[in-house]
This record gives structure tokens, sequence and C-alpha cells, in this order.
């Protein structure tokens, strides 16, 4: 009887697979890595030179920014790619295709999620790069390990939540909404787009109870000159990582192969078998 | 100990019975069609089988295996052609048979398996940009990459030209020759016939008969014969036999002796000289044989 592949020989073709798949897709490339670069620029355009006061002092627009938008940029690649993409795969039957052979779950969406970091890490360093050539960013090299750290436990903790937030998804038509319509608002009191500066009560608890705002804030410390030390921000990286094991356990609920079965798919099978 | 064992297999949706206590084998080597209309059942018992839908009641052995419990050494041993699934269209032809044909113990050569579906010309180009048939095609070069001993076929050359219909025969035909097991679903009997060693019959979720091809055929002996009524002659000039139905200039004769009939009304057409409009000889249809079954021709 021969062998089945090594689980990491399966893996890394996976996530080749899934990394070709997502750069040749044309919206996937715009939305992730090419918006949050124009935001870099206009913001950098239209406040450039400014400061920018947060409860530690005062400090540069571009480092504030960079932060947020390297920080929102690795979230787009993995919480809101995934809430989108994985209903229309999952309606299309290409995941029921993939189930139907013998790739454990755990390598197919592994390769999956791997991919979708490696398109974070494409997106931080061209924020970054962009960043330091154009805008004076300075990166303080003793804060580069706190980074990493914090962007690699925001970006699994954000893949985990969207697989999570994927599986409730009733259909592909609404999954672009659904993404952009919980990442979006939220990105607005979370320190992205613009500083909150004493904002209403209610909004501030908002930033404070999602993950994204504690994961912003954590990337925006390693950039932050008035932040004295290492930079690491360890009660928002746990917190974020608590958030991504409470989606990896709702992800294991939700998740499924199966197409929706809802109006649309029967109607849709009624039209295919005309 | 057959490849393939259904034993009252019941499948409902709610309230509604889909699959209604139905059994049947498919020896090892052997093809079985599934034949019936839309909405009949044929999706659903095929997936029970493949173990993508659980059932409600009844056994089920592939392979000796429980599809419902059986994991991945299960799905190495059986190809899968679904009904309707899309591939990533940002894939290659060829990408897309490295991916899939990855996950599997021994795949087959890519090269040859897109020989075999007559996809060369399209190796490369993205999947997005192939036809509805083309795509059918990859569907059948995925479902038989993995070198499977049980192939399940859903509706494999639905979306065909009637060329690639007779391609996809062919294919499934040599497959066959290779000792694999198919079970396919269909809605034309001539396609069955072509195909299938064995052929069972759903009507509404239930198993009505089974047998071979030939056998099925029998059971609807009748030949259809049909043609326009020349201008300006009667049903007497042409020497029709009494059992044909004329209505208007249209001509339509059931018959289980069609040699002698055409040679009596077309050796009268002759000898006036006339001409036979839309003159066609029909075999016996999946129709012909619901009628024969006392079932509803069309649900
Ligand atoms: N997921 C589902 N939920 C509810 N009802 C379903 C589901 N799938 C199928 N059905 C119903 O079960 C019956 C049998 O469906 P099935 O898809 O097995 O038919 P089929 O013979 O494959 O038809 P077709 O030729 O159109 O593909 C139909 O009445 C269908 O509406
Ligand atoms: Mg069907």
């Amino acid at each position: 009887m021969t062998q089945f592949p090594s689980s990491a020989r399966l893996w890394f073709i996976q996530t080749r697979y899934q990394f070709f798949t997502f750069t040749r897709s044309k919206v996937g490339m715009f939305f992730t890595l090419g918006l949050p670069t124009v935001m870099l620029v206009l913001f950098n355009a239209l406040f450039g030179g400014g400061t920018v006061d947060t409860p530690g002092g005062s400090w540069s627009v571009q480092q504030f920014y960079t932060g947020g938008l390297a920080a929102f940029t690795a979230v787009s690649a993995t919480y809101t790619n995934l809430v989108n993409v994985v209903p229309i795969r999952r309606d299309e039957g290409i995941l029921k295709r993939w189930r139907s052979t013998p790739v454990p779950l755990g390598v197919y969406l592994g390769g999956w999620i791997t991919s979708a970091l490696l398109v974070a890490v494409c997106g931080v360093v061209l924020q970054l790069t962009i960043g330091v050539t154009f805008y004076d960013l300075t990166i303080d090299l003793a804060k580069v390990p706190a980074m990493m750290v914090t962007f690699a436990v925001g970006v699994t903790a954000f893949a985990m939540l969207g697989l999570a937030f994927a599986g409730v998804v009733p259909d592909a038509d609404s999954a672009p909404a659904a993404a952009n319509a919980t990442i979006l608002p939220l990105a607005f009191v979370s320190d992205v787009f613009i500083p909150l500066d004493n904002p209403p009560r209610w909004l501030e608890v908002i930033g404070d109870v999602f993950p994204l705002k504690p994961f912003v804030n954590a990337f925006q410390d390693t950039l932050n000159p008035t932040v004295t030390g290492s930079g690491f921000n360890a009660n928002a990286l746990i917190y974020v990582a608590l958030w991504g094991v409470f989606g990896a356990i709702v992800a294991r609920r939700t998740f499924t192969w199966e197409p929706s079965t809802g109006g649309r798919s029967r109607s849709r099978r009624r039209r295919r078998s005309r | 100990m057959s490849t393939v064992e259904v034993h009252g297999l019941v499948k409902d949706y709610g309230d509604h019975r889909a699959v209604d206590s139905i059994s049947f084998t498919i020896a090892a080597g052997e093809v079985y069609g599934l034949l019936g209309h839309n909405g009949a059942g044929k999706s659903t018992t095929v997936e029970i089988l493949e173990g993508h839908r659980h059932r409600t009641a009844g056994e089920v052995r592939v392979l000796g295996m429980d599809p419902a419990h059986a994991g991945r050494e299960f799905r190495d041993r059986i190809g899968i052609v679904l009904q309707s699934s899309a591939v990533e269209r940002e894939l290659t032809v060829r990408e897309s048979l490295n991916v899939y044909g990855s996950c599997y113990c021994a795949p087959r050569p890519v090269a040859e398996v897109i020989e075999m579906v007559g996809l060369t010309e399209k190796a490369d180009a993205r999947i997005g940009s192939l036809s509805g048939g083309q795509r059918r095609r990859l569907d059948l070069a995925l479902g038989i990459i993995g070198d499977p001993e049980v192939l399940f076929l859903d509706e494999p050359t639905t979306g065909f030209d009637p060329v690639a219909r007779r391609q996809s025969w062919e294919l499934v035909e040599r497959l066959c020759a290779d000792g694999m097991t198919v079970l396919l679903t269909t809605h034309y009997l001539d396609e069955a016939e072509h195909l299938a060693d064995r052929v069972g019959v759903l009507v509404g979720g239930r198993l009505v008969t089974e047998g071979t091809p030939a056998e099925l055929m029998a059971m609807s002996p009748l030949t259809t014969i049909t043609f326009t009524l020349p201008p300006a002659t009667s049903a007497a000039t042409l020497h029709l036999p009494s059992t044909a139905v004329v209505d208007g200039a249209s001509v339509q004769i059931e018959t289980e002796r069609p040699t002698q009939v055409l040679a009596d009304v077309t050796g009268a057409a002759a000898a006036l000289g006339l001409e036979l409009d839309s003159l066609t000889v029909r075999r016996p249809s999946l129709e012909d044989v619901f009628l024969a079954l006392g079932g509803e021709a069309s649900p």
C-alpha cells in the first residue's frame, strides 16, 4: 500500500496554490494591498507633518498612520479576505470538491491561512517600505521583535476570527457585505483612519471590546517614539490572542464544506437541471 | 462481496422523502447507471455513497466501508464528479490537476489525464476562460486524477455537444476497460445504453426497475416512425397501417415491426415519386420506458 504524501509537503503545496490564486485575483489584490496603500499616501498628503496626541504623548502623523494602516492591511489579508472568499468557495462547490479528495481539513485550511499570513507579510512590508522611503518613517530596531510578535499574534487571531465568521455568513452573496460591514465601522473607532480624541464613551467601549483596536494600538506602539522600552504591549496581545482562541473554537463548530441550501441554491439547481 | 452495496436506503429532507428504501449492488468492474428525471433522487443517492450526505436509514457499503464514517483512505480510492461544482478559476488546467492530484497516494500523470479528456490545447489556459463543456471535461479529469477504484459520475455529459458526449463515452468506456467500477447518473436512456452494464430506474425516490439496457428497451418494444404527409396525399395512398396517428400533415406510427412498416410506406411513396419530409425512426426513449412501467412520463 502506497503512502500519502507527508502533511508538511501537502501543506506547502496548498500554501503555494492558495497564494497563487490570491495574487491572481485582481479584486483581492486591490482591496488587500492597493487600497491601504492609497490611504497611506492620501493620509500623508492630507495630514503629513502634523502630530497626533495619544495618552502617551504627542507623536508624528506618519508613525501613527503607517502603524495603523499596516495593521489594518494585516487584518484585510486575513479576516476580510477569509470572510469574503470562504462563503464564495463554499457556495460554488469548491470546498465540496476539496472534500471529495483525501486532503485533511487541517492541511487545507492550514495552507489557506498560511497563504493569508504571507499576503499579510507582503502588505505590512509594503506599507513600512513606503513609509520609510517617502515619509521619514523611523523604525526602532529595538522594537522590531515586538513588531514581529505583535504581527504574528494579530494575523493568526484575525485569520481564526475570519474563518469563524465565514461559517455563519449565510451565502456567497452576503459575504462581501458581511466582511466590510464588520471591519470598516470598527476601523473608525480603532485608531486606523483617525486618532480618537475624547470620543463618546460608547464608541470607546466598542473599540476596546473588539480586538481590532488592541491589535492596532499594540502595533502602533512598536512605531511610537513616546513608548519606551521593547515596545511589547502584553495586555493587548493576550487580549487579541484570547479572541483568536475564541475564533478557532467557533470556526470548528461553524465550518462546513457544503454549499448553503437556501432558496438561492435551490433555484440554481432548477436552472441547471433544465 | 460487491464493490457497492445499498440496502433499504432512505433519505428524508424534512418531511420530504427523497429516496425511498432502495437497494442495489454493483459488482467490481461493473458500470451501473441510475436513470431518472429531475428530482428523482439520483444525486442524493450518489452523494450518500460518496460520503457527502448522511442517510436517514438503510445500509450502505462502498469498497467494504461505510461512507458516512469513512475518511481519508476511502476518499483516496474513490473518484467523484459532482453534478455541479466550480474549480478555482484563477488556476490553469494543469495547475489544478497538479494541486488536486497532490493529495492522493498514487495520482495518475497529469499530462496523461489532460490528454485523456481532450484538454491538451487548453492545458495552460486559466479555468476561468474555459467553456462550459471544457469545464465539465476538467471535472472528469479531476475525478480520475487519483486513479480511483470506484468512480461516481453525476450527470457527466450534461452540457456537452454531441461530439464531446461521444468522446466522453469513449473515455468512460476506456476507464471501465481498466477494471474501474462506475456509478453514473443520467437523464438519457441512450447514454445509459451506451455506457452501463446495468441500469436502475428511479422514479420519485423509488427504484422501479432494474436490468440491462436491452431489457429496459424491451419493456417498450415500440419503435416510433414520424414524417410529414406530402400535399394532396391521404393515409390510404401511402398504405398507412391502422395504428398510424395522423394529425394534420404529421404522421406518427408506433410499431413492433419497423422494417416492414417502413418498407410499405416508403415503397408506396417512392412508387408515386413522393418525398416524405422529416422522416425519422426513433427507438424507445426514457419516456417510453416510464410509460411502459405505468409511471408518469414526466413528474
Ligand atoms: N439539500 C436538500 N435539502 C432539501 N431537499 C433536497 C436537498 N437536496 C435535494 N432535495 C430534494 O430531494 C429530491 C431529490 O433531489 P436530487 O438532487 O437527489 O434529484 P436528482 O435526481 O439528482 O435530480 P436532477 O436530475 O435534477 O439532478 C428533490 O425533490 C429535491 O428538491
Ligand atoms: Mg442530480
